[in-house]
């Protein structure tokens, strides 16, 4: 369950971003997560309101953005669809697939007042 | 008035700028560090003892050791006669780079040498956190089943050698070593497979080989950047009127 520390870093950020563009108070909150990125989206929920409250994004709202998978096909040599972990290589049915796109987490965007 | 202010950062990025520091000051130390990766009880901190009893001080190594509870990993990695520190997570699952950043304040590093950073067992959140190490290192042990790494895929997929441990039950179980290697192969085709186990003799030594090339390799390229930083300096030297 490290989403808990994903929501600490998340609020840390957020403290750093409120002192660099001057805001008081955060009204919504973008995640992108993506599919590989490792992240429990409704843990990250739960852990998300438990961390932000008291703090500058107390009630905010969340909004996590879905990232599509993709992979390398050690195979076939490219880049392919990749919906799940455990998906064959649409191309050529092959199982070496190493996830290319989809594994990142970042924070999109904030609305601020 | 609402607006929307631009952030497009990882939401890591604290992690990874104390684990960008963690790497430089390891590299300015000559340092190969390794974290090791694994579920409670594959066998970690045991192939530790036995790998610096094995080394008997022939590679010098310092040990940081994650936990949530207790300093009994450290006791017996210092019973080798090898440095150790304790991080005690608490309640946190996995070690992160600003806890392995004052564990390196505390422990005082072999120049030169190999720091083994041995993870919280858990085989799913320690994935997700860089802690400025070199090389990772996840650890199966044979009694834990065929299935784990496609049960767990992310601790495996970001391995570059996956130790199987304890091969020597192998004769007691009904484990299919092939589909172990098979299912690490489908997650990770890159990742080196490499047998061990810890009790009696002859359990370590492709490990042991693989170490040795690991630090030969950490310390060209360490020198190779030396080398290509003074001969700019050099340069730029020569260059002044």
């Amino acid at each position: 369950m490290h989403e808990m520390a994903l929501c600490e870093s998340l609020l840390d950020s957020m403290r750093d971003a409120a002192r660099t563009h001057g805001f008081d108070r955060v009204k919504r909150v973008r995640l992108v997560v993506g599919c590989f990125a490792g992240v429990e989206v409704e843990a990250l929920r739960f852990g998300f309101d438990v961390v932000m409250r008291g703090s500058l994004a107390e009630g905010a709202e969340l909004e996590v953005l879905d990232e599509p998978g993709t992979g390398w096909c050690f195979d076939c040599s490219q880049t392919v669809d990749m919906p799940d972990r455990l998906s064959a290589c649409p191309s050529c049915g092959g199982e070496r697939l190493r996830p290319n796109g989809g594994t990142e987490m970042r924070i999109k965007d904030l609305e601020v007042v | 008035m609402h607006r929307t202010v631009e952030i497009e950062q990882a939401i890591l990025a604290k992690n990874d700028a104390y684990a960008a520091r963690n790497r430089a000051r390891l590299g300015a130390g000559g340092i190969l560090s390794l974290n090791l990766l694994a579920g409670p009880g594959a066998g970690k901190t045991t192939l530790l003892v036995e790998t610096l009893r094995t080394l008997g001080g022939r590679i010098p190594a310092a040990v940081i050791e994650g936990d949530q509870q207790t300093a009994n990993d450290a006791e017996r990695i210092r019973a080798t006669g090898t440095p150790a520190v304790q991080i005690n997570t608490g309640k946190g699952c996995h070690l992160d780079a600003h806890m392995v950043g004052h564990a390196l304040d505390e422990l005082e590093l072999p120049p030169d040498g190999v720091l083994f950073i041995e993870n919280v067992g858990n085989l799913v959140c320690p994935a997700a956190f860089d802690l400025g190490e070199d090389r990772r290192v996840t650890l199966l042990s044979v009694t834990e089943g065929e299935d784990k790494p496609l049960k767990y895929p992310d601790i495996f997929e970001t391995a570059d050698l996956v130790l199987l441990t304890k091969t020597d039950l192998l004769p007691h179980l009904d484990v299919d070593l092939a589909a172990i290697e098979r299912n690490i192969a489908r997650i990770n085709p890159v990742a080196r497979i490499i047998h061990t186990f810890a009790r009696g003799e002859g359990g370590l030594g492709g490990w042991l080989d693989w170490l040795g090339e690991a630090r030969r390799e950490r310390l060209a390229g360490l020198a190779a950047e030396s080398e290509g930083r003074a001969s700019r300096l050099r340069a730029v030297a020569e260059a002044l009127p």
